[in-house]
């Protein structure tokens, strides 16, 4: 959709802009799904070993975000760098939480099953998880509380056990960056605790986490920093600053209608 | 759990090193083996004599040898393929590839110009694959959704396969005969080279999916992220599609592309009902697949105008209702017998807290009339008193009539500790869940009894409860006093 | 046998096209109902119970038929929801695992039953369409013909009878349930209108090609209509033209591609395959849903692009220099050249939107410079929205607003404008067009 001309400034920009300390920087990203843009020309650096809230209403995106900065959805323009590094280069520095809605809990594994998977990026093709895999997935159970669930069925866990699960599940993949979606989704009071304890003490050991978050009351209590996100970036810095009521009203507010509805026209005619 | 790996891949081996070693030592094919003096006209049904049960059994028959081996090892590959398939549902998919394997056939025959097996599969995984892609670019490049895709493709090359067949039919005199053992299967034309080459591709099969067997679990489970850390779901897909396309392209023959599909669906789903382990729900799927083949294989020998395939298909049938029906895990009846018992552990529960209840209104062991009981819940009659019956049966209380109920000691202990764990989860409730005190009750009722030993422990601790039993709630909200009589 | 022969012919095509229409019918249902499976499912299952009719009855009565059919449909419905609903089972595997078990049953059944009754496995497949005029030696109607036409009028009714009941169900059970349209009752009525049709069509064309006359004429049909009404009544146009495609290219295909006579092609089979290509066809060329259609669509909005770019180009350098022309190689440098521009410079040229001055200069005539006020205008408003809204730097702001410019509507201008007020001056403080 961009004339050609641009490409080659934007080729050179991508070698300038991106800050090489950073645990994850985001330059001038669009995604599109079905030729209908969900994120436009967002730019964000996240700062080094804090707790990110991604906040913003339904179909803001959030999700997108994650998903396009771990290449799992293609981006129309824009680059991700991790570390100064593209994603592809730097795996093992990342772990993922999907939804837990996004994968069917009937699956025949045991927690311990789900856990070991995190471990399958550093174990090559063909080779199955050794005795030192199932240690580390068992310590990460015992870290989330969930060490004697080890052998039970996901599909007997309740919401927050299996949101525990795919915490641990994180855990082992051991990254310096996580990106986590929706992990308080649907998950009772405790369970809610253990994950910020255990973000805090990620925190602790100058661990990154991006968060996409959806209850705004304990964003301030939670995170370091937010990202006030509606198809672009309405605002992004430490949360005393940023999550103020001006900025959240422009993010949760009425007025960016003309915004999605421009997407709306462009997947009409795209 | 490495040991349990080892042994699943052990044991697959040794049968599939067992399968081929037989196969390839059988001496050279010889005439058809099974004679029949029956003629085409009778058709009575005659169950075979104990001699050839015993001969199929032990598969002295050469040719039987090589029909029984062939299709075993063919259901062993489907199943263990096919589990995964059926996890990533894609079960159906296995349906448009078969039918589309038909006009594979036919353009082979056509092309080459005689019945070169190795030649009409080779035609059958190309157009197999044709059709694979076509479901896929359908789906994608237009609103007509999976469902219609894979049939669209699945009756469209099937009727354009039946053309083709047509044609041959009418322009070869003779040699074109037996094509069509393709659509139906016919195991019993199966000769040496034809269950080597399945025995080789079974061996593929297993020894890849035992190879991949970590990336396959993670693709099906969770593909994002197995996407994020780097196994490309795609490269995955195309090894098991790949398994699945090998493993209906050498089932052609014996089972037919009609029901080959049968071998990769229901071997899986029955192994489902067995187990929570993928692990041994692939060595279950693929036990049962070969089975399925081996029974219905050794049925068809022994019966008369039974062709192979379907005989196959009914006995992995059979396999499959067995197994939703009785099976352990997940089974039909261990589900129902799981209620049953739940709803009997929750009434004799009722019934033992409601006495405990009693007792300590009065503060003291006391008799207590069923008919009080009556008041206290919405029991039935006859149910109290079978309930009763019961409870007296289990040392838990001592029943002299109806009226003269009276709590064990064993009882009491029981009683005590059920009234306990009501009353803490009850406190919980109305602490910690913020509910209304009057809708506590109920679910406390539901909770209370599947809270294990660590819940209980942990609701000790939250609510710094003593060992006593807490007070009820109710109680002491004098305006629910009435509630509850 | 290539001579087309009404008395022959006729009724071949008579019964294929009222197989094919009659499944058309339910068949749009099911595809829109994404149960399109159900009907491959269905007509694979109701082989045991003809079968088993033909067992009991030794005959090839209609009516016995009819009643295991009807049966075994809902059989296989009944089977498929108590596998998904109690064994857990994913739905479209439940149905894999029902179907086959039914049609291996029928399979075993048939080879038992072949000795008393006219029926094998070939015949189960494509029918036995091209014996059907030889009933009819007499010059009465061959009775296959009446049976298919006879589902073809029940369907007829059917639809026509509960029209509205099954559009809303087809549009959302849960909706149909709260307006007092039993869903399920529905659900099973369908499934027994498939079977019966199944059967009646079995003769015709055979029990695997009955699912092609069910899913692809409606398939075909969803890519050219929204509405139902049109859906079901292309639906049956296209299966009544693959049928007459069909038969004409059993008769006349052996000869078009160089074969003698002596060769014949199973005409049941054919119109399978004509279903395919009209479908095929319909997959490139329908205007809204096709591909080749949103090809030359989105070819047209990039040449619309490119048109417009050079407007703005125009616009712009005339602000600065208003009595200067452009000289038009820099222009198509300024758009990245290529084919496209060259095109959008021709598109321009006809609609009058740019004049040449002398040989190689251009300028804009007075409607180009209309159609450029309003394009700047609106790219400098969503510039202004852009930074009133979010938090970017200035140089950050052309380019979405280029993306966007393109497709803003006459209404989505007029909320910008209103949004912004009067701005007079985008961020860059350059002048917004009136």
């Amino acid at each position: 959709m961009t004339p050609s001309k641009t490409s080659q400034a934007r080729l050179q920009i991508d070698q300038v802009h991106h800050d090489n300390e950073s645990p994850l920087s985001i330059h001038d990203m669009t995604v599109a799904y079905h030729r209908k843009p969900v994120l436009w020309d967002i730019d964000y650096a996240a700062p080094q070993g804090k707790l990110v809230g991604i906040v913003g209403p339904n179909g803001a995106g959030k999700s997108t975000l994650i998903k396009a900065c771990l290449d799992l959805v293609p981006r129309a323009s824009g680059s991700v760098r991790i570390y100064g590094k593209r994603y592809k280069e730097q795996r093992s520095a990342v772990g993922y939480v999907p939804q837990r809605e996004s994968v069917d809990w009937d699956f025949p594994a045991s927690a311990l099953d789900v856990v070991t998977m995190g471990r399958y990026g550093r174990i090559p093709w063909c080779i199955p998880p050794g005795k030192s895999d199932r240690e580390a997935a068992l310590h990460a159970l015992n870290q989330t509380g969930m060490g004697d669930y080890a052998n039970r069925q996901i599909s007997k866990l309740s919401g927050g056990q299996q949101q525990r699960v795919f915490l641990a599940r994180a855990l082992v993949q051991d990254a310096r960056v996580y990106f986590m979606d929706e992990p308080f989704a649907g998950v009772d009071a405790a369970t809610e605790s253990a994950i910020v304890t255990l973000l805090r003490e990620l925190r602790e050991r100058g661990r990154t986490v991006l968060v996409v978050h959806h209850d705004l009351q304990s964003v301030p209590e939670y995170f370091d920093e937010v990202l006030l996100l509606n198809m672009r970036i309405v605002a992004a810095g430490p949360t005393s600053a940023v999550f103020t009521e001006e900025n959240l009203q422009k993010t949760y507010g009425g007025r960016l209608t003309l915004l999605s509805e421009a997407a709306e026209a462009i997947a009409r005619n795209g | 759990m490495r040991s349990p790996a080892r042994t699943f891949s052990t044991v697959l081996m040794g049968i599939l090193m067992l399968g081929i070693f037989v196969a390839a030592s059988t001496p050279a094919f010889g005439q058809d083996g099974t004679s029949s003096p029956r003629t085409i006209t009778d058709t009575r049904f005659v169950w075979p004599s104990w001699d050839s049960i015993v001969r199929v059994a032990l598969m002295r028959d050469h040719n039987t040898r090589i029909v029984v081996l062939g299709t075993t090892l063919l259901g062993l590959a489907a199943g263990l393929v096919g589990t995964f398939a059926y996890l990533r549902r894609r079960a159906l998919m296995g349906d448009a590839l078969s039918h589309a394997t038909l006009p594979g056939v036919a353009l082979a025959f056509l092309i080459t110009g005689e019945k070169n097996l190795p030649f009409l599969l080779i035609g059958a995984t190309v157009t197999g694959i044709l059709g694979v892609l076509a479901v896929l670019a359908i789906r994608q490049s237009s609103r007509i959704r999976e469902d219609a895709a894979i049939g669209i493709v699945l009756s469209v090359l099937f009727g354009a396969g039946m053309a083709l067949m047509s044609v041959i039919q009418s322009t070869s005199n003779g040699n074109a005969a037996g094509l069509d053992q393709f659509i139906y299967g016919k195991a019993a034309s199966m000769i040496r080279s034809d269950a080597r080459m399945i025995g080789i591709t079974a061996l593929v099969v297993v020894v890849g999916t035992v190879l991949l067997f970590k990336e396959f679990r993670i693709v099906c489970f969770d593909q994002d992220f197995a996407t994020s850390m780097g196994r490309n779901a795609t490269v995955v897909d195309l090894f098991m599609m790949g398994f699945v396309v090998l493993t209906t392209v050498i089932g052609l023959q014996a089972v037919g592309l009609i029901l080959i599909v049968a071998m990769l669906i229901i071997p899986a789903a029955a192994a489902r009902f067995w187990t929570d382990d993928l692990k041994m729900m692939t060595v279950v799927a693929g036990g049962i697949g070969a089975l399925s083949g081996w029974l219905g294989a050794s049925i068809s020998a022994l019966l008369p105008k039974m062709p192979t395939g379907a005989i196959i298909v009914l006995t992995a049938g059979a396999l499959f209702i067995f197994s939703m029906t009785f099976a352990v895990r997940r089974g039909i009846l261990a589900g129902a017998v799981r209620r049953i018992r739940l709803r009997r552990r929750i009434a004799l529960q009722h019934l033992l807290r409601a006495m405990a209840e009693i007792e300590e209104r009065t503060g003291q062991p006391t008799s207590v009339d069923s008919n009080e009981l009556l008041t206290m819940r919405s029991w039935v009659k006859s149910d109290l008193r079978k309930l009763t019956s019961r409870a007296a049966g289990a040392g838990l209380i001592d029943k002299k009539s109806w009226s003269e109920l009276k709590l064990t000691q064993l009882g009491r202990t029981h009683a005590q500790r059920i009234l306990r764990n009501h009353r803490l989860w009850e406190t919980y409730l109305i602490e910690h869940a913020d509910i209304a005190p009057s809708h506590v009750d109920r679910d406390a009722d539901e909770i209370e009894h599947v809270l294990s030993e660590r819940l209980i422990r942990e609701l000790e601790a939250t609510l710094e409860a003593g060992k006593d039993i807490p007070p009820s709630p109710h109680e002491s909200m004098p305006e629910f006093a009435g509630a509850k009589p | 046998m290539t001579e087309w022969i009404w008395s022959i012919d006729g009724w071949i095509v008579a019964a294929g096209a009222f197989a094919a229409m009659a499944c058309a019918l339910p068949g749009t249902f099911l595809v829109l109902r994404k149960m399109s499976l159900m009907g491959d499912a269905i007509s694979h299952a109701v082989l045991p119970g003809l079968a088993i009719a033909f067992l009991i009855t030794h005959s090839r009565g209609v009516l016995p038929m009819f009643v295991g059919a009807v049966i075994v449909g809902v059989l296989t419905a009944v089977g498929t929801q108590v596998i998904t609903r109690y064994g857990k089972v994913e739905s479209g595997a439940a149905m894999g695992v029902v179907f086959s078990i039914f049609f291996a049953l029928g399979l075993v059944l048939i080879r038992q039953a072949a000795d008393h009754v006219d029926l094998d496995p070939g015949c189960v497949l494509y029918g036995n369409l091209s014996q059907i005029p030889l009933d009819s030696l007499d010059g009465s109607i061959p009775p296959a013909v009446i049976n298919v036409g006879l589902a073809l009028l029940l369907n007829i009714t059917f639809v026509g009878l509960l029209y509205k009941e099954l559009k809303i169900c087809a549009f959302d059970p849960q909706l149909a349930t709260t307006v007092g349209i039993n869903a399920n009752v529905m659900h099973y009525l369908l499934m027994i209108v498939v079977a019966i049709t199944t059967v009646a069509s079995f003769e015709a064309v055979g029990s695997i090609l009955v699912i092609a006359m069910l899913i692809v004429p409606p398939a075909a049909a969803r890519l050219l209509s929204d509405r139902l009404g049109t859906t079901l009544i292309l639906a049956v146009t296209i299966a009544a033209t693959s049928a007459v495609l069909g038969h004409l290219s059993a008769l006349r295909g052996p000869k078009w591609i160089g074969l003698d006579s002596s060769v014949s092609i199973e005409t049941a089979a054919m119109i399978a395959v004509m279903t395919g290509v009209i479908f095929t066809l319909t997959l490139l060329v329908a205007p809204k849903y096709g591909l080749i259609g949103r090809w030359y669509q989105r070819l047209g909005l990039a040449l619309q692009i490119v048109r417009e770019d050079m407007l703005g180009i125009l616009y712009r350098w005339f602000e600065h220099r208003p009595d200067e022309h452009i000289l038009k190689d820099d222009l198509l440098k300024a758009v990245g050249r290529g084919i496209l521009a060259r095109f959008a410079l021709g598109s321009l040229k006809r609609r009058q939107a740019i004049e040449y001055v002398g040989g190689e200069g251009i300028r804009l005539s007075d409607s180009g410079k209309d159609a450029a006020t309003k394009l700047v205008r609106d790219h400098r408003l969503w510039e202004g929205y852009m930074a009133t809204h979010f938090d970017l730097p200035l140089d950050h702001l052309h380019e979405p607003a280029e993306r966007v410019e393109h497709y803003i509507s006459e209404d989505l201008s007029e909320l910008l404008k209103q949004e912004m007020g009067d701005l007079g001056e985008d961020p860059h403080g350059r002048k917004i067009p009136e």
